[in-house]
């Protein structure tokens, strides 16, 4: 059995990291080898074909920014500097045991950071490209994965068939379902569920090595929910949606503010929410890698130009969760959110819907204006 | 006869309005905020007291950033909702943008029909604030409303910096180099009109009559300057600086 050591500070981590931990650990003594991800871009399917478990990268803590900020730029944004930081401090178990740390050429900020991520840690950058609207999008983005397939089959010695993508796909395809069937919950008038609860328990089941265990639970939920509508959240609260950013490390918040203001975020238009889990791989596709590409092509990030997906989906999403309002959160120095952010506040406009922009970080020195900002825009959306 | 009583506990000064069920204004006090809203709340209360206006006997709604630290009010409201409302009964107008300069944030908010339709509050920074101001005026030895006086009879002399610390190094270096105060004092109010302008700019639907509010608005030539930067109209009344607490009132009358 290999021998994994814990990093040297181990000792002085709280009871959750000390779990997370030695949770890896415990794989990897296995003999299982572990790839950490930073976007939605990554194409879990072919890490789950090649045998991998995977997961996602911890960057929502203020905590390892200072760290972080020896290196980068204090004017960048807070999600890249934490989940650098975390690298530097040896604070996240996963980035730590990380047998390889798959990154995309998506935002200028994480494709530098990729760079110097790559100096201490097995870093391998998919090359993504801008657009999906230009012809050979598709056919480059493909290439980047049947590439992609090679460099894990040499790395670590496997073997990605067809069977198994189609595997993959397929149990991929389940939990994206699962985790819709829940999020849809909240189309209801009466919600059984807040967005808090809502979104803590999709985080947390991220973290589940065992794919079938998180397909299992978020469908025992979403059961649990339907049969027994509870009476804890707000009745009558204003709908708001929520757009943008990752939002982990601005949460309480953000998504606390609407709620502490009696209203009530029904759609989480972003990567931990609903963007990634309706992009659905065809499994019925003759070639998987080429379905699993065009899938993946689909995610409506800000980083492609123009984000004509986001543009289409939002204007449904508004009207299937019927949305009485829309906050835009950009994260600070996002460029690529805030800018669009224009075009969205036109979208919101023709739809009808009110919109409000916010940019902030995972600092809490505006807690208090972001609180007033988001009161008074739920006092404009109406008693 | 009906009262009712709006608080509105901003960073730099409390303010108190108590309207009477015609909607009119019989009472105001203001005073400073000091460090804790809590002590400024109970001092509040124990000066409406004495003027007749017990705040057990009358509905208070609470507002400003110190709006939770109110015990005594019925309802927190935010500043921007109590602002738009106050300035409309102030102002006698339904459709208007109210620029609100106050002491942490700015505010620009366009109402119409008697309701909000878009705010913008300034960033985490303190450029384009009072607090900017009030910080420039201890650098120059000068009270606020003298910097503002002041301002008028300079001009030429720029500064540059947004943040409020760079901008306070960059006036002690104008003072340095033997620059007049006049035009320090007018830099400063340039540089506070220029933020707010460019702040309204991003404001589509900030139409209708401009009207300046907050503790700024009694100051004459900052009224005149910003009229000269936006190219319209800006009107303000003698109790600009009420208008959160009169809104707050107002929100009052109907508990």
């Amino acid at each position: 059995m290999a021998d994994f050591l814990l990093p040297a500070a181990f000792e002085e981590y709280s009871d959750a990291r000390k779990a997370g931990f030695l949770k890896v650990k415990a794989a990897k003594e296995q003999g299982r080898k572990v790839a950490g991800c930073f976007c939605s871009f990554t194409p879990l399917e072919i890490l789950d074909a090649a045998g991998l478990l995977t997961v996602s990268l911890c960057g929502m803590s203020p905590e390892t920014i200072p760290a972080a900020e020896t290196e980068l730029p204090r004017n960048l944004c807070p999600l890249i500097k934490s989940s650098y930081g975390f690298y530097l401090t040896d604070k996240c178990p996963y980035t730590y045991f990380a047998d390889v740390i798959v990154g995309e050429t998506t935002c200028d900020g994480k494709k530098k950071m990729y760079e110097l991520l790559g100096r201490g840690k097995n870093t391998y950058v998919l090359h993504l490209p801008q657009g999906r609207d230009v012809p050979y999008a598709r056919e480059m983005w493909t290439e980047e994965l049947r590439r992609f397939v090679r460099y894990l089959e040499e790395t670590f010695s496997v073997q990605i068939t067809d069977e198994k993508l189609r595997e993959a796909i397929k149990q991929r395809n389940a939990l994206r379902a699962a985790r819709c069937r829940l999020m849809e919950l909240l189309r209801e008038d009466d919600l059984p569920i807040s967005g808090t609860e809502l979104y803590t328990f999709l985080d947390g089941i991220g973290f589940n090595f065992d794919i079938d265990d998180a397909i299992a639970k978020t469908l025992a939920l979403a059961d649990d929910l339907s049969a027994q509508k509870s009476q804890k959240v707000t009745p009558g609260g204003k709908r708001v949606l929520v757009t943008g950013c990752p939002i982990g490390g601005v949460f309480q918040k953000v998504v606390g503010a609407v709620e502490r203001a009696g209203g009530n975020v029904v759609c989480f238009e972003n990567c931990s929410g609903i963007k990634p889990s309706r992009c659905m791989v065809d499994e019925q596709a003759a070639d998987p890698i080429q379905a699993i590409a065009d899938a993946y092509l689909d995610i409506g990030c800000a980083v492609m130009t123009p984000d004509s997906k986001r543009f289409e989906t939002l204007p449904a999403l508004m009207k299937e969760f019927r949305a009485d309002g829309v906050l835009d959160v950009a994260l600070q120095a996002c460029h690529t959110y805030l800018i669009e952010g224009r075009s969205i506040r036109d979208i919101c406009k023709e739809q009808g819907v009110p919109y409000m922009a916010l940019e902030t970080d995972y600092a809490t020195a505006d807690a208090g204006q972001i609180d007033t900002r988001i009161a008074a825009f739920m006092e404009t959306l109406g008693e | 006869m009906k009262y009712a009583i709006g608080i509105d506990i901003g960073s730099t000064c409390a303010k108190a309005a108590v309207l009477d069920e015609n909607k009119t204004v019989v009472f105001r006090l203001v005073q400073p905020t000091g460090w804790s809203s809590v002590d400024t709340a109970e001092s509040l209360r124990k000066a409406l007291c004495v003027a007749g206006f017990d705040p057990a006997d009358h509905p208070v709604v609470a507002t400003g950033y110190g709006r939770i630290a109110v015990p005594y009010a019925k309802k927190a409201i935010t500043e921007i909702t109590c602002h738009a409302r106050g300035a409309c009964r102030l102002f006698g107008l339904e459709d208007l943008t109210v620029i609100d300069i106050g002491g942490q944030d700015t505010k620009i908010i366009a109402v119409k029909d008697g309701l909000v339709q878009d705010f913008l509050m300034n960033d985490k920074c303190s450029a384009g604030t009072g607090r900017f101001l009030e910080v420039m005026a201890n650098t120059l030895a000068l009270r606020p409303g003298e910097l503002c006086d002041l301002a008028r009879l300079g001009g030429n002399t720029s500064i540059s910096s947004m943040c409020t610390v760079f901008a306070e190094s960059e006036v002690i270096s104008l003072i340095g180099r033997g620059e007049k105060r006049e035009n320090i004092a007018f830099a400063v109010v340039d540089s506070v009109v220029q933020k707010v302008v460019s702040q309204a700019g991003k404001l589509a639907e900030a139409t209708g009559a401009v009207c300046l509010t907050g503790g700024l608005c009694q100051c004459d030539y900052v009224r005149e300057a910003l009229e000269k930067a936006l190219g319209r109209t800006v009107t303000t009344c003698a109790d600009g600086r009420f208008a959160g607490a009169v809104g707050a009132a107002l929100s009052g009358l109907k508990l």
